[in-house]
């Protein structure tokens, strides 16, 4: 079993910013990804709001750029995906579809995923006009209806995007106002091309070969509407990827990690960062601070 | 490690259709993420079933007849076609077992 003094769960933000910070304290380091190197803000189109970008960035290349700046002092990385972690005495031993390894220190940035609607059609459409993203697939609804289902920032973000091709973007929205950030909101408002449903639910998704229309529904007044789309793209929050660490750490009711404010977890040695943890501000800069935080306080428990 | 062919809307029929062995299309544009964590699984499988499978990648902006042809609206997809029909369908990131069982199935 391969040994380091730190290994990181997660190649976002979070864990990426870790690993440039206790590989430059000079701590073996391994970062444990199991998708894409750079995580979710890969998956945002143009990140505005990451400071050091003044004309803002594309995600796929702060990805790139995090990775590559993480990487450069030490960092291993490898492509693997965690099942549990173990605890040996002061070890803590994680399996992977890769094999195990054993370190003093952890620190838990596995991140979120997009959540599902869980309704009808959802599945049966996934790749077939059902998207959760936005920025892969907006391309193929040249100059045809869609709708983005969710009032958070990602979904606003992704109209926004999809706006540039698609004839007309409908915002499906459960609430009366939107969650996301007002710049964004003011952008939305005044785009011709995206129309808001307020109080509104997606109760199925219907189509033959792809997606045909929707059966809306009013949550004030119940009444039910349909509404023909070519593409429905789902933005309706995330989903911590904590399975790997249930009965090992404290969750809150959301499934987030519970931390102190050096951001370790009730385990001795094990720090959570990012979108993962409980209160979190799910911000790609949010996370790289948290990621930078947990690395201080793991480098003070190994030489503590 | 063996590389998929790039094959485009014109020569897909020639390359794809008329194989003699069935052939894995990985869909994917330069523009989309996840597609960048299917490529590696994608060429690992192409060495892996080297002689009994063909991989092949299509980049969809360049070619979008064959995209639509095959109702591909998400991307990565992954279409298996066998004896000029497609077989299986995978779209989004997979992981390599349950493509091999694909890949296996349309062996068998």
């Amino acid at each position: 079993m391969k040994e380091y003094e730190v290994v990181i769960i997660g190649g976002g933000p979070a864990g990426l910013t870790a690993g440039l910070y206790t590989s430059r304290a000079r701590r073996t380091s391994l970062l444990i990804e199991k998708q894409l190197v750079g995580g979710l803000i890969t998956s945002a189109g143009w990140v505005e709001n990451f400071p050091g970008f003044p004309d803002g960035v594309a995600g796929l290349e702060l990805g790139e750029l995090l990775h590559k700046q993480a990487t450069r002092y030490g960092l291993e990385t490898i492509i693997a995906e965690v099942s549990s972690i173990e605890l040996s005495g002061e070890q803590k031993v994680i399996a992977t579809t890769e094999g195990e390894f054993a370190a003093r220190t952890v620190i838990i940035a596995s991140g979120s995923e997009r959540s599902k609607l869980g309704i009808p059609g959802e599945e049966e459409f996934t790749g077939r006009g059902v998207s959760y993203c936005a920025t892969c697939d907006a391309a193929f609804f040249a100059e045809q209806p869609v709708a983005v289902v969710g009032g958070g920032d990602a979904a606003v973000h992704e109209a926004l995007d999809i706006v540039k091709y698609v004839s007309k973007a409908f915002i499906i929205h459960r609430r009366d106002k939107l969650r996301a950030s007002r710049i964004l909101q003011e952008r939305a408002f005044a785009e011709p091309k995206i129309d808001i449903r307020w109080n509104t639910v997606v109760d199925e998704i219907e189509g033959t070969n792809t997606v045909k229309q929707l059966k809306l529904r009013d949550t004030v007044t119940s009444e039910k509407t349909t509404l023909e789309v070519s593409g429905v793209f789902i933005a309706v929050g995330f989903k911590p990827n904590t399975d790997f660490v249930k009965g090992l750490v404290s969750l809150d009711d959301t499934g987030q990690i519970v931390t102190n404010e050096h951001l370790e977890t009730k385990i001795a040695g094990i720090f959570s960062a990012g979108d993962v943890r409980s209160g979190s501000g799910r911000q790609a800069i949010t996370a790289a601070g948290e990621g930078a935080t947990a690395a201080i306080y793991a480098e003070r428990y190994l030489s503590g | 490690m063996s590389e998929p062919t790039a094959v485009n809307d014109a020569n897909f029929d020639q390359t794809v259709l008329k194989a003699d062995i069935p052939v894995l299309v990985d869909f994917w544009a330069a523009w989309c993420a996840p597609c960048r964590m299917v490529a590696p699984v994608v060429e690992e499988l192409a060495t892996e079933y080297e002689g009994r499978v063909n991989f092949a990648k299509l980049d969809v902006d360049q070619n979008p007849k064959t995209a639509s042809k095959y109702s591909v609206m998400s991307i990565p997809t992954l279409i298996i076609f066998k004896n000029g029909e497609p077989v299986s369908h995978v779209v989004g990131f997979r992981p390599k077992a349950e493509l091999k069982q694909s890949l296996d199935a349309a062996l068998g």
